[in-house]
């Protein structure tokens, strides 16, 4: 399997675990002149171990298989590096330790047991299983028992405690492996919290939003107002705060696009209109007094109407003549404008 | 406070355990990635490498220019990459007027940087430049024969890290049974100079012979390139010593129902199960049983003729 002795009686080393053959005689005495010539001559030299490693590999025992002979291997004996460390193996956990000091063995335990309550065969655990706790109808009084105990919520809380020890003691056996290196792969031990200090109350979680009207408020602090602050990579510019203002460019040429003359025409014409009836909502306005009047009479109702109620049923006729009255004065400025 | 955080789908859990350390180790995955620059003679070098490692290889495209094997802080990103993909062989392609055509082929141990060699890359043959009769194209994923030619592969320091390192590189899958028509390439790996190595992929032809073996012809396929090497880093000796260690040869499996004895040597116990009688099927129908049948009713018939005979007789 090492050397193999050739005709030119050059041992070359061959690995056939691995297809490799090294030969370790060769050398070029003068580089050859062409590439084409070097070329021939590597390829004249790899055939050779090629060749070399064919002999041993083909010579090896084979079995037929449907694509062709199938040949076993030996293991490979040029030694590489390994990827990854050796895993270690598992520490035994308490229970097992605790087992093998009192010489416990396992047993193999049946995936279904007979149920004497419902008479069939029931699975040992999950769904509709055997000796449910949750199944037991009636629970007989003990002499033990203390008055005013639920025996039913008692059997939960223990339960639930059973569950949190075994959950316990679990961490415990993992932490422990952990500890040695030689936690399963698919397990991951997280902390879930800082561990408490000072006082019992945990550290308030800040939000993103706080955050940024810290930093704002911190930014605007400064000499520039936080324009010119070194920022962190990844960092947004600062958020604007209160209502953005446009101002108009200070040179501008007149023209179609002039703003700043649109600007002032339409300050212009809102004062001093040439179509002043546009400008005010005839009926608007009338609803707008109306609903005011009534408003106010109401109130001096409600104030009146405890001394006498029976006011009340004159005051709205009242209210027609004044509202014909107040139309008019409205009717004479559209003629004025006219 | 700790909480213990498992994988709720079978999948996850599945690809965790693959990616776990195991005793005995199957092929390294090869992640190919390059640097700020890259010429097209290394584009082309780069994605013929991953084509020939087709199935156990990753291919990253951008460039990555925080990336400096050789110096001490620039190879986080190396050991992040080779975490997330699972790779323990990259190759980091980069060009610069002071290293044109720059190749560092590295290992890692555990996802830190185990050893690195710089090689140059130059004379590229890409594949398609090599004309050839297609029926003797390589397939995809086979097991390569390696040759190593030349005396510098011994002597020189260099080239023998090198030599270990294209094997890790190029060996792939570590079998134990191999179908004998399927080997069809080998890489040609010569040393030209005490720095400078001809590293060719080639095609097998099997040509009868008169004996089982068959004789090797060898047809250039693939890609061939000179690799000048520049620098390279040994593992320090501790690691070094750690990831040869090897697992202890697994003992035996045992066999069941078999064991040894001094004087008798190799017993072995054989259960038979009950036979049960009651369930076996009944030849309904064969032909012997017809004729039993026949020449049994035949000897009563005859009996009874006997018998009447004899009382007729009598």
């Amino acid at each position: 399997m090492e050397m193999e002795t050739e005709f030119t009686q050059k041992p070359f080393q061959v690995d056939m675990g691995n297809l490799l053959a090294f030969n370790p005689f060769h050398n070029f005495p003068s580089l050859p002149t062409s590439r084409d010539e070097l070329v021939k001559e590597c390829i004249q030299e790899g055939t050779k171990l090629v060749q070399a490693i064919a002999d041993s590999v083909f010579n090896l025992p084979s079995t037929e298989d449907a694509d062709g002979p199938l040949v076993k291997l030996p293991t490979p004996t040029t030694k590489l590096p390994r990827e990854k460390h050796l895993p270690k193996p598992k520490p035994p956990t308490k229970w097992e330790e605790f087992a093998k000091k009192k010489g416990i063995t396992k047993r193999k335990k049946d995936k279904v047991l007979w149920d004497e309550q419902t008479g069939t065969w029931k699975r040992r655990f999950g769904y509709d299983r055997v000796n449910d706790d949750k199944d037991i109808p009636i629970i007989e009084a003990k002499m033990t028992d203390e008055p005013g105990v639920d025996p039913f919520a008692k059997r939960q809380d223990d339960k639930k405690k059973r569950v949190e020890k075994q959950e316990k003691n679990r961490l415990q056996n993992l932490k422990q492996a952990a500890k040695i290196g030689a936690l399963p792969s698919h397990v991951q031990l997280a902390a879930t919290a800082l561990p408490i200090t000072g006082t019992q109350a945990p550290p308030k979680k800040v939000t993103k939003d706080e955050l940024g009207n810290v930093a704002g408020m911190a930014a605007t602090s400064t000499a520039s107002g936080g324009k010119f602050d070194r920022k962190l990579p990844g960092e947004k510019p600062a958020k604007k705060q209160g209502k953005h203002r446009k101002f108009l460019p200070v040179v501008e040429g007149s023209g179609i696009g002039s703003r700043e003359k649109e600007q002032t025409e339409n300050v212009l014409n809102k004062l001093i209109s040439k179509h002043s009836h546009e400008i005010l909502n005839v009926d608007k306005a009338v609803t707008m007094y109306n609903v005011k009047k009534e408003k106010k009479a109401r109130n001096k109702r409600n104030q009146e109407g405890k001394l006498s109620s029976a006011r009340n049923k004159l005051k709205p006729k009242k209210q027609l003549h004044k509202k014909n009255g107040k139309k008019g004065p409205g009717s004479s400025k559209k003629g004025k404008a006219k | 406070m700790m909480k213990i955080k498992t994988p709720k789908k079978g999948r996850v859990k599945r690809e965790l355990d693959k990616r776990a350390p195991k005793l005995v180790e199957t092929g390294k995955k090869t992640l190919i990635l390059q640097g700020t620059k890259t010429s097209g003679t290394l584009n082309s070098v780069l994605s013929e490498i991953y084509h020939l490692k087709k199935g156990g290889a990753v291919r990253f495209t951008r460039k990555n220019d925080n990336i400096r094997p050789f110096e001490s802080g620039g190879e986080t990103s190396l050991e992040f990459f080779s975490l997330k993909t699972d790779c323990s062989i990259f190759v980091y392609g980069s060009h610069s007027k002071k290293r044109p055509n720059n190749l560092v082929i590295g290992r890692m141990y555990d996802h830190h940087v185990y050893d690195l060699v710089e090689v140059g890359v130059e004379n590229f043959k890409s594949i398609e430049s090599f004309t050839y009769d297609k029926k003797i194209a390589p397939r995809v994923g086979s097991k390569p024969f390696i040759a190593f030619v030349g005396e510098g592969f011994e002597n020189v320091d260099e080239l023998k890290h090198l030599k270990e390192v294209l094997l890790d590189l190029l060996r792939g899958k570590v079998v134990e049974n191999i179908n004998l028509a399927g080997l069809d390439r080998a890489y040609v790996c010569t040393a030209i100079s005490s720095n400078k190595v001809y590293l060719t992929h080639c095609a097998l032809r099997l040509k009868k012979s008169g004996t089982v073996v068959p004789r090797m012809e060898l047809v250039e396929v693939g890609p061939s390139m000179d690799l000048v090497v520049r620098r390279h880093r040994l593992p320090n000796e501790g690691l070094r010593k750690e990831a040869m260690k090897t697992a202890k040869d697994q003992p035996k499996k045992k066999v069941k129902n078999v064991s040894s004895d001094a004087i008798q040597g190799t017993i072995g116990k054989i259960y038979i199960p009950d036979q049960k009688v009651g369930e076996m099927a009944l030849p309904n129908k064969a032909k012997g049983v017809k004729r039993e049948r026949r020449e049994a009713k035949n000897k009563d018939a005859n009996e009874h003729a006997s018998k009447k005979q004899k009382e007729e007789s009598e």
